[in-house]
């Protein structure tokens, strides 16, 4: 939704370092922490409610739309009559690419078909993250490490980094759109005349360049931020042992930042997994630039209970990487965030 | 003191709570649609009484004045506008909306040529016929198929569109009348250092309209009479191999491939183009626009075909009865009234809009405004209507997804032909 | 500096030389921080500034390729705003303006006690809502679209202001509740206990003493929350009219004065327009908003 909207990673406490605050004193005092829950499930209600209200009722209903079929046409009157239940046939048709045969039953989806993009609108879907998240994380670190250098005009870099974030991303996709013309500047600027939308990989580059324009600034903030929690002292000190300069950086900045880098990571990988905008407005998708947030768009018009189904599929391959990230690569978002920091596993 | 703090949060729950319960009352897992509507069909049909016409924006402020003068004219069948956003899709969903509630407040409709059969299979437009039948014997054939389906008018033709072929008239004397004689003429445009000709071929609708051009411009049609693909023919092949070999010959140029109506348009009026597919509207704006470099060499005809003028797809708008409505007969007049050769005339000169009246175009006044008049009434005499489906959204996919692939050689002609085929009879499939 | 042995003289001279070695390595990286600090710069500024040189250049020359300014006008702010094309800009603004208020004035409503809650209670069950809220912020806006746009097309909602707030919310609500908890966590609680030893209950300390100090906090978290509403376009281009559609989708559907027209001068302009009150707001409160984008972050 808020794609790109930089404050993702605000949503990441992160871990790094122990927390500055502990919860309220007298932890332990079980008959408090009663107190305090009745109070906080007050707190706390509005919240919980209003999210149930505006995600878990679409997501139930969602689901419960994915299980139905779409109405069909009446070949003898012409006219379209109701689907009644599918089963599980919705989602099958996605993943195994199936569509309906003239004849009755399921063909494979021809080319020109919505269920045909399926696996390939997955495959450019997760091309788009790693690439640009790849992009972002590099050129991110680089630029918060010269930001992090003392020199004049410092804070004119830090608030010129703001202004490709502050701009939004519908506006970004037009300008790119304009830029990236044939007669544009882009092709003018480096003397070249690439259909930037007209074939495959200069479309997917063309996504690639306007995301990783409008989001490395915020990557590089919080990288940033994160640098200027290593105290001078510890450089000063590996430079005295006569550690290089990259040595200060692998063995030093590196460890250091990685907290919170995980954490801007993920945030910035399942963005970039519901990618919508950018591509929509930029390629319109054409030339697999369909992202699974576009494929479900398309869907919708031409039935909903199958771009139910499909949107299920998203929800649950981004939940996926989530919880990966989590498990797997010690992306701890939630423990770091309480209050009582539980450590890493 | 302690009250407050507790009241709010216990009122914002209460005020949600009330918003699931207002969320909860319309969901469900139903689809819309169904059909019904059988039954609507036969009903008020002698109702009189006041109206409600639904329309996009009245961008040009053709549709007040003539509601002033019908109400004038009707004090007991006055008819209100109810006028929709500009954009396409939020019109599309709005009167999906309506409909599927059975809405009685839109008696009439204007419908784009491309959702005519998806409502009328949805069974939401009256049949014009029998009680309700709408004369069109003096509209151009090509609008009323347009509004057709199945056999039956559900809409009158109210304004049209078709495609004019420009050209540069300082280095061809006379227009090609046929595709392979347009291009022979390339070689002029090589010598120029110009490219030769354009359409839109970006992978968007203008693609399913340049697609279809050429097909039905080779001969061969993307559905046949019962609305079923026909896409496994020799002439649907030509026409799409035109396009192809175009390209593969740089005819087409390469930025061809990115054009929408108004990169095409760009390129022509810089200069950089000998010929030129679009619209009526780039006639007022390459003759006029301060950097055209072509204002004076303009030349415009009728779009090449096989053996003479080629088959424009055609855009345009109808204006369709609900069958939900109480007064049809009043409905009906209001039809007959909003396509008058009167109303026409004046949604010509006003508003810029093609007419439906085959008299029309030669009516010396407007051709005055409108110096392409002669030249689209051939181009729509000629025209073939969009695929007329009730999946449309899919078919125009197929559409775009395979001629894509195949006008830039990446695809063969027959497999992009034969996916096409195959993509819109699994969509005629059902789900 | 290593401790030398040598001799005073030997000693000085070769401090001398290592101060100039280290003086010219010194110039040297400043030198290379100069140039990647403007690097930095017309990679960040280039394109903005294609967009406003764009926005005032006559439409007859919209692919005129000169870095410069050239052909410059002002007609496409009017252009912008002018109606008789179907375009309303004007009040695109007016409802992106409307919509990001009442997303962030309910969201902050609701989200100041779930943070309070989160950053200074302990209770049961808190990683759970933790994570329940994290979740909602991770949910793809596809999977909210299909079931809503059924929904608001059989109660009538499509295109209604409720329609685009209500989904707005979904998004707006987690960031705006880890924002605050974050910032929370960094109060003084100190002064809060303070205050209840004074004789204050928990809430009044909350109110009378956490409040005001927290209200830098809560301008900076709605700001967020704006910009973030104000960005969105997905739900927006979905589910929005022509009368209550917000800026976002009005710039990606622009029309010109001809159907099939796309007036790209205009389109900037309007874009510029959309743009610059948010630069203007991210420069004057600049140290804050990085401090709310990274709060979370690194404490």
């Amino acid at each position: 939704m808020a794609t790109e909207v930089g404050p993702t990673p605000v949503k990441a406490p992160a871990s790094g370092g122990t927390p500055i605050h502990h919860g309220p004193k007298g932890v332990g005092e079980d008959n408090k922490i009663l107190s305090q829950g009745k109070w906080a499930s007050w707190l706390l209600a509005p919240t919980v409610i209003a999210l149930a209200v505006v995600i878990v009722y679409p997501i139930i209903s969602a689901i419960v739309m994915s299980f139905q079929k779409d109405a069909g046409l009446d070949p003898a009157t012409g006219l379209f009559t109701a689907g009644g239940s599918a089963g599980v046939q919705n989602y099958v048709n996605w993943l195994a690419q199936q569509c309906a045969a003239p004849a009755g039953g399921t063909v494979a989806c021809p080319p020109g078909t919505l269920g045909a993009q399926f696996w390939s609108a997955t495959a450019t879907t997760f091309f788009f993250t790693v690439v640009t998240v790849t992009f972002e994380t590099v050129l991110g670190f680089w630029m918060a490490m010269i930001m992090a250098r003392t020199f004049r005009g410092r804070s004119m870099v830090r608030a010129a980094v703001l202004v490709p974030w502050a701009i939004p991303t519908a506006v970004t996709a037009k300008l790119w759109f304009f830029i990236f013309a044939f007669e544009g500047i882009a092709n003018k600027l480096f003397n070249t005349s690439i259909l930037w939308t007209g074939s495959e990989w200069p479309a997917k580059w063309a996504v690639v360049i306007a995301d990783v324009w409008k989001t490395t600034p915020f990557m590089a903030l919080l990288i940033l931020a994160g640098l200027q929690m290593i105290p001078a002292e510890v450089y000063e000190a590996a430079k005295v042992d006569g550690a290089t300069a990259w040595q200060r950086f692998r063995l030093i900045t590196l460890p250091l930042v990685k907290p919170a880098l995980m954490v801007a990571i993920l945030f910035r990988t399942l963005d970039a997994l519901r990618m919508f905008d950018l591509p929509y407005i930029l390629t319109g998708g054409a030339n697999n630039t369909t992202t699974l947030s576009i494929l479900v768009i398309n869907q919708i018009r031409q039935g909903f209970n199958a771009a139910a189904a499909l949107s299920t599929i998203t929800f649950i391959i981004i939940f996926l990487v989530a919880f990966i990230f989590v498990r797997f690569l010690g992306a701890n978002v939630v423990e770091q965030s309480g209050a009582t920091g539980k450590g890493k596993k | 003191m302690k009250t407050p703090k507790f009241l709010l949060p216990v009122a914002t729950a209460g005020v949600l709570a009330l918003t699931l319960s207002a969320c909860g009352g319309g969901g469900g897992g139903t689809t819309g649609g169904g059909g019904a509507g059988g039954g609507d069909a036969a009903n008020n049909l002698d109702g009189r009484g006041p109206i409600t016409y639904v329309q996009g924006k009245d961008n040009s402020n053709v549709v007040r004045p003539l509601i002033e003068k019908w109400n004038a004219a009707h004090p007991n069948e006055k008819v209100t506008f109810k006028e929709q956003t500009d954009q396409a899709d939020q019109q599309h969903d709005d009167i999906v909306q309506h409909f599927q509630a059975k809405d009685a407040s839109y008696d009439v409709v204007d419908v784009d040529v491309v959702w005519t059969a998806e409502f009328a299979a949805k069974g939401w437009l009256q049949p014009l016929k029998d009680k309700m039948a709408f004369d069109t014997s003096a509209m151009l054939k090509p609008t009323v198929d347009s509004a057709t389906y199945k056999g039956t008018l559900y809409a009158a033709p109210q304004t049209s569109d078709g495609a004019l072929l420009y050209y540069r008239k300082d280095l061809v004397p006379t227009p090609p009348k046929t595709w392979d004689e347009m291009m022979g003429m390339c070689s002029i445009a090589k010598q120029n250092k110009i490219g030769c000709y354009a359409g839109q071929f970006s992978k968007y609708e203008g693609l399913t309209v340049n697609a279809s051009e050429a097909i039905n411009s080779a001969g061969g049609s993307v559905l046949d009479a019962d609305g079923k693909p026909s896409l496994n023919t020799d002439q649907a092949k030509a026409g799409l191999e035109n396009l192809a070999k175009a390209y593969a010959d740089g005819n087409i140029p390469k930025e061809g491939i990115t054009f929408q109506e108004e990169q095409s348009r760009q390129a022509f009026q810089d200069g950089k183009l000998l010929f030129l597919r679009n619209w009526p509207y780039v006639y007022n704006l390459a003759s006029t626009e301060g950097s055209s470099k072509v204002k004076d060499k303009l030349g415009i005809a009728p779009i090449p075909g096989k053996d003479g003028p080629g088959a424009s797809s055609l855009g345009g708008h109808s204006l369709a009865v609900s069958v939900y409505s109480k007064n049809k007969a009043t409905a009906l007049d209001f039809l007959k009234f909003m396509t008058s050769e009167e109303t026409e005339k004046f949604y010509a000169t006003q508003g810029s809009l093609a007419p439906v009246l085959g008299s029309l175009y030669t009516d010396a006044t407007l051709v005055k405004k409108l110096p392409y008049l002669p030249v689209l009434k051939t181009s729509i005499e000629n025209a073939v209507p969009r695929p007329v489906s009730p999946f449309y959204p899919a078919v125009t996919k197929a559409i775009q997804d395979n001629a894509y692939p195949a006008i830039k050689g990446e695809k063969p002609v027959d497999a992009a032909l034969s996916d096409m085929q195959k993509s819109i009879e699994s969509a005629g499939a059902g789900s | 500096m290593t401790a030398a042995t040598s001799s005073a003289t030997s000693l000085r001279a070769e401090q001398d030389r290592g101060r100039r070695n280290a003086q010219n390595k010194e110039k040297w990286a400043q030198g290379r921080t100069y140039i990647s600090a403007a690097v930095i710069l017309i990679w960040c500024l280039a394109p903005a500034y294609w967009m406003v040189v764009t926005a005032f250049r006559e439409v007859g020359f919209t692919y005129d390729t000169s870095i410069l300014p050239s052909h410059v006008t002002l007609d496409n702010f009017n252009t912008a705003f002018d109606t008789s094309f179907g375009n309303r800009f004007g009040q695109a603004l007016l409802n992106s303006v409307f919509i990001g208020g009442v997303v962030t004035l309910v969201s902050l409503i609701i989200g100041v006690f779930a943070a309070y809650a989160l950053a200074r209670l302990n209770f049961r069950f808190k990683y759970l809502v933790l994570g329940f809220i994290l979740g909602a912020s991770m949910f793809p806006g596809v999977a909210l679209i299909t079931p809503l746009f059924q929904l608001f097309t059989n109660i009538g909602w499509m295109g209604t202001y409720q329609a685009l707030i209500i989904p707005n919310i979904s998004f707006v609500l987690p960031l705006t509740v880890y924002t605050m908890t974050s910032f929370f966590r960094e109060m003084p609680w100190e002064l809060e206990e303070s205050a209840r030893v004074d004789g204050c209950t928990q809430g009044q300390a909350f109110r009378k003493v956490i409040m005001p100090l927290a209200a830098p906090a809560i301008f900076t978290t709605a700001i967020l929350a704006f910009i973030s509403s104000w960005n969105e376009f997905l739900i927006a281009s979905q589910l929005s009219s022509d009368a209550t559609q917000p800026v976002t989708v009005a710039i990606a559907n622009f029309a010109g004065a001809q159907p099939n027209q796309v007036p790209y001068t205009a389109i900037m302009a309007a874009g510029t327009i959309v743009t610059i009150p948010l630069v203007i707001l991210v420069l004057v409160f600049q140290r804050k908003i990085v401090a709310g984008l990274t709060a979370g972050a690194v404490k």
